[in-house]
């Protein structure tokens, strides 16, 4: 087989969902590292998280990990949808009757969904606020592009629809939560990464992963619109 | 037990099929599924009709030969069996039974329940061997030991009966559970280390020839699978292709 | 006069010998010869891939799916191989005794010795393909032993060895396939042989899916095709097992031998009821560890049966361990057909322990305990309860036998580590089959037979674990040789026409049976036919038969044949794919095949293996072989009706064996 024979294989796909999926794991973990810093609504906070924001835009090493990022996004949804397409024709006739819940998880089998779901939220996401950031407008404070004002604005009472804003960032993070507890292990096993006595361990951590980090994230909008009700 | 079978019936591959039904009355809980099959098939026969067509060999769990999706499963709600070894005690009496054939893409319908699954062999042809020829002087057997361990793993693997219930199973009708369980076979013995890349390799292409589709690790194949195929079958089969992708010439 | 071909010479270098003066066919002649290999079980997996490996154009063809369903895929327990790694005593020639006694001695000591022979290179063979055996905490093979013998040679791959022996001929076809030497014919059923010039030729065959028949040629053909076991409806073979292609060879001029040679298997589970379509096999393994009985006292089995007491209330002193009692040498290990009629003695006598009287129990009890104790041990615990004891018992017994105890309990809904198995005997493979010669040819020249579909090495009863050891044995290291010795003369021969006149009468004559059982539109489906002969069968022609018996089913036989082709109902056509038209087809045979067994059975008026007449028996009830009247071979030669074969001896000539009464007391 030659070399574009492998990377046409199904295995190959497989692979790049997986290293770009774990990929997008760290990510949420850097990206809600520095979210949770919103939590701190005090001027002290404010500076804090509008030089974090700043040193996030600016940085070269950083810039080469967003390029990384966005590359991860567009390989894992490409992929997904290569996948998704070549799966759909692997079945051209469906079942009548099939009873899916008795042998995979729910989440297992809604991928596609989930993650679709989790791509709608990224559009508008970023357009809140990585475009605002990146193109304006936007106010300064102590010099510096104020983000931390713009997000307090968008889960402000000053946002006439900041309540539908927190339900559908909410949503998305079920979204995520449910996406994760399935693939963050699945990529383990994609790349062949199985082992009787660890595995169990590596599901556990994705539980883990996938219930604690869309939580966390989850409850930064809820907190924001709630202190400034 | 008195039941009411929805039964698909198609003509042939290029035929559009259907939903069926009959009413089958007095079925002992004793019998097999296949034997409530030819049940039905002799009430078919006795009143005129054309009986259903469907797979069966061994009728003990063995020969892979029996394939049918029953309410919504592969080889219906038993877990570690074919659908022969599925016994109507496992119904109750009233119940409506919808039974279909596998589906894929790479399994077209010969007629009715049966379907076309040489796409099996062939991934098997494309490298699912050792190549040693017949000889009476190859070494002992004893020559080289493989820890029983290993060897129990390998034993496992094959297993496999190539019912196809993995792929059937499968939301996206994939086949890694079937070529993985054969890979890893050889790939756990110290016979099949020569060829340990190169097998993989031909296998997997020669699986994506055939139209199945991705694994996305649901898990549902392993959970039906009649022998217990396990899911650190697929991922010893990634780990080797990478390493084989990794390492070939070409 | 039959020309068994057997070498000259003594007996241990009879084959070494005459592999060395044997015909060879040159590698590029090779490239220029076809054969059929019709069966892709063990022997003919084995043989296909061997001649195509040697150079040979290969066509195989196979009535199921893919060659790796075939039935030797069932066989459970094992291989047998004269390797000696438990340095127990056993030798080639031990193998070759075993099997001869075992047999009965009805069979050819040369074929036997030879079987014995290649059986160590078959284990090296099979390790070479990367078959998983199972093995030892060292990493070596491991063996199991098996009824009739005293030493363990037996190999196993847990209870699925004939699935995994299988499964490496069937790759090491795939491999001859993939190369483009062997053309694959799946679906597809040998309808008849065809003869030009004396010689077989070709077949025609039936694509099962499309309906079409077509002619094959070929300079040899190679029957693969099994036992006929199904005549009797209710067996351990497979749905699809049939005696079609032999019996087809047969009509067309090769003698059937011993067709009345069947195996009954004693440990199966048993019928339990009218809707019943086929039998499962319980490993003999079982034997090794489980003890057979049934309750001494009449009132207990009575209450058995009824359903007011269970095997666990019976105490020990009131349990008889009939085949311990009976033959304390071998005890529960005894040869299959004396088990079997054990059981059936002991259930006609009134001791049966299910609800038809038609059960006997393997207990495991004692087994839990034996194993649980070393395993006890072996964990160091101190002074274990009893319990503890059975539990960790059932967990060995579990590693050992594990999926055997599981099909169990799925057939018979009954847990088997809780209450002992109900078990009872069973059709399980035919030691008769179509007469060969040394070679493994038929009396028709250019038709071969081999593994099962052949007569040759289990005389009147096959030892366990020898079947699988046959059929690897014909096709892996005999016929490839001998088949050479015939091609040989054919290299010049060029490639077989199928256009002769032979070929077109051949496929005339196939379409107009086809035609005829399409248009029948009789009122009753095959299986009804089919059910009632194997009940004739089995009544008269099973384990014990007699002479007022057999003639009765002979005559019910023919009325039955009668009535089937002027009421059986085939519905569909002809032309698609149509599974009730195949099997009409199987059972029209089968009708004829079961008269040649009771005449055959009729015939051999001894008691021998599987065969027991009545008439004679020792006063305890052992099988009477008569020696000086029956040391023959029943060769049968067709003569236009089963009825009007003639019956032909070849002389079996014991002269590295005395032949005694076989006693495992």
């Amino acid at each position: 087989m030659s070399n574009s024979g492998i990377l046409r294989s199904s295995l190959a796909k497989k692979y790049v969902m997986a290293l770009s999926g774990l990929f997008l794991c760290l990510f949420l973990l850097g990206h809600l590292a520095g979210n949770l810093q919103l939590f701190n609504t005090s001027a002290e906070g404010q500076l804090a998280f509008n030089e974090y924001a700043h040193f996030m835009t600016t940085f070269p090493l950083v810039k080469l990990l967003s390029y990384l990022t966005y590359a991860a996004v567009l390989f894992h949804v490409v992929d997904g949808i290569a996948l998704t397409m070549q799966n759909r024709k692997a079945r051209p006739t469906g079942y009548v009757k099939e009873k899916g819940s008795a042998n995979a998880s729910w989440s297992s089998r809604n991928m596609g969904i989930l993650g679709t779901i989790i791509l709608v939220f990224l559009v508008s996401h970023m357009q809140n606020f990585w475009y605002v950031m990146h193109f304006g407008p936007i106010g300064e404070s102590d010099g510096l592009k104020d983000l931390h004002t713009v997000v307090m604005t968008f889960f402000g009472p000053e946002n006439g629809l900041a309540g539908l804003a927190v339900a559908g960032y909410v949503l998305a993070q079920f979204a995520l939560g449910f996406h994760l507890i399935h693939g963050f292990q699945s990529g383990f096993q994609s790349l062949g990464l199985r082992h009787s006595k660890y595995s169990p361990l590596i599901e556990r951590a994705g539980l883990f992963f996938g219930i604690g980090v869309p939580t966390l994230f989850a409850s930064i909008p809820v907190y924001l619109f709630f202190i400034q009700l | 037990m008195n039941l009411t079978l929805k039964v698909w019936r198609q003509d042939g591959p290029e035929a559009t099929g259907h939903m069926d039904t009959h009413a089958l009355e007095g079925v002992s809980p004793d019998m097999s599924f296949l034997e409530m099959m030819d049940m039905l098939n002799d009430q078919i026969i006795r009143a005129g009709g054309e009986p259903v067509a469907f797979d069966h060999d061994c009728r003990e769990g063995i020969c892979g030969m029996c394939s049918m999706f029953i309410n919504g499963e592969a080889h219906g709600p038993g877990r570690g069996v074919t659908t022969c070894q599925l016994h109507m005690r496992s119904f109750n009496d009233g119940d409506t039974i919808a039974i279909e054939p596998w589906r894929a893409q790479a399994f077209p319908v010969i007629k009715d329940l049966t379907v076309d699954r040489s796409a099996f062999d062939r991934v098997i042809q494309a490298g699912g061997y050792i190549s040693v020829n017949t000889s009476g002087n190859t070494i002992d057997a004893n020559a080289i030991p493989v820890p029983k361990e290993q060897a129990d793993d390998a034993f496992s693997a094959a297993t496999c009966i190539g019912c196809g219930a993995c792929v059937a199973s499968c939301k996206n009708a994939s086949a890694m559970l079937f070529v993985s369980a054969k890979v890893s076979q050889f790939a756990l013995l110290p016979q099949g280390q020569p060829e340990r890349e190169s097998r993989v390799q031909r296998m997997v292409e020669q699986m994506d020839k055939e139209g199945f589709g991705n694994c996305t690790n649901t898990g549902a194949c392993a959970v039906e699978c009649p022998k217990g195929i396990d899911l650190s079958n697929i991922a010893r089969m990634n780990r080797d292709f990478m390493s084989a992708a990794v390492k070939s010439k070409k | 006069m039959l020309d068994s071909k057997i070498p000259e010479g003594p007996l241990a270098d009879k084959w070494t010998k005459y592999k060395d003066d044997i015909q060879l066919v040159n590698p590029a002649n090779k490239r220029s010869i076809d054969v059929i290999v019709v069966g892709t079980g063990l022997a003919g997996s084995s043989a296909a891939a061997s001649l195509a490996e040697m150079g040979y154009n290969v066509k195989a063809l196979c009535f199921q799916d893919s060659p790796r369903r075939a039935h030797s895929i069932a066989a459970q327990g094992g291989i047998n191989a004269a390797k000696n790694y438990q340095n127990d005593g056993d030798s080639v020639h031990r193998l070759f005794y075993d099997t001869v006694k075992g047999g009965d001695y009805r069979s050819r000591e040369a074929n036997v010795h030879r079987l014995a022979e290649v059986s160590t290179n078959i284990i090296d063979q099979c390790v070479a393909q990367g078959v998983p055996f199972a093995r030892e905490y060292g990493g070596l093979l491991d063996n199991r032993s098996f009824g009739g013998v005293l030493v363990s040679r037996t190999f196993y791959a847990k209870g699925q060895t004939g699935q995994q022996l299988l499964l490496g001929a069937y790759s090491a076809l795939s491999r001859q396939i993939s190369k483009g030497k062997v053309d694959m014919l799946t679906r597809h059923e040998m309808m008849d042989v065809v003869m030009v010039d004396g010689k077989c030729r070709g077949i025609i065959a039936r694509n099962l899916v499309t309906g079409e028949l077509e002619r094959h040629a070929a300079h040899a053909v190679v029957l693969a095709t099994g036992g006929y076991g199904n005549v009797f409806f209710l067996s351990t073979n497979a749905m699809g097992s049939n005696v079609s292609a032999a019996w087809k060879a047969h009509k067309k001029g090769a003698h059937m031998a011993n067709p009345c040679f069947t195996q009954i298997h004693p440990t199966c589970i048993p019928v339990s009821g009218e809707h019943q379509s086929k039998l499962t096999l319980m490993s003999e393994s079982l034997r090794n560890d489980g003890r057979i009985w049934v309750p001494a006292k009449k009132e207990d089995a009575e209450a058995i049966r009824k359903g007011t007491k269970t095997a666990l209330e019976i105490a020990e002193a009131d349990r008889d361990y009939y085949l311990e009692r009976r033959y304390p040498a071998f005890g529960n290990l005894v040869p299959r057909d004396v088990a079997s009629r054990a059981a059936k003695e002991r259930c006609d006598a009134g001791f049966g322990v299910n609800k038809t009287g038609e059960a006997v129990f393997l207990d495991f009890a004692s087994a839990f305990k034996r194993y649980g104790k070393t395993e006890a041990s072996i964990r160091g615990l101190s002074q274990p309860s009893t319990e503890e004891i059975v539990t960790l018992g059932k967990e060995v017994v579990k590693a050992k036998y594990g999926n055997l105890f599981d099909m169990y309990k799925q057939i018979a809904a009954d847990n088997p580590y809780e209450t002992p198995m109900k078990i009872y005997p069973a059709v399980h493979y035919t030691m008769g089959g179509l007469w060969v010669d040394y070679n493994l040819m038929t009396s028709v020249s250019g038709l071969y037979a081999t593994g099962e579909s052949n007569f040759s090495d289990h005389g009147a009863n096959r030892l366990g674990a020898s079947a699988l050891m046959q059929g690897l044995a014909d096709g892996y290291f005999v016929l490839p040789y001998t088949i050479g010795d015939y091609l040989a003369n054919d290299i010049r021969t060029g490639a077989i026409s199928s256009n002769s006149a032979e070929f077109e009468a051949a496929e005339k004559a196939v379409q107009e049976r086809i035609d005829h059982l399409i248009n029948n539109n009789g009122s009753k489906p095959v299986d009804d036919f089919h059910r009632r002969l194997g009940r004739i069968m089995w009544n008269e022609c099973g384990m014990s038969r007699n002479e007022a018996g057999l003639k009765k089913a002979i005559a019910d036989i023919r009325a039955l044949r009668e009535e089937f082709w002027k009421d059986v109902r085939v519905p569909g056509n002809a032309t698609s794919y149509n599974p009730e038209l195949d099997k009409a087809g199987r059972v029209a045979d089968f009708l004829e095949q079961g008269e040649l067994m009771c005449m055959d059975a009729l015939a051999r008026e001894e008691s021998c293996g599987g065969h027991f007449r009545e008439e004679h028996q020792t006063p305890e009830g052992e099988a009477l072989r008569d020696d000086e009247n029956f040391a023959f071979v029943s060769a049968w030669e067709f003569a236009g009706d089963p009825s009007e074969s003639k019956l032909i001896k070849e002389d079996l000539v014991f002269e590295n064996i005395e032949l005694k009464q076989r006693s495992y007391k």
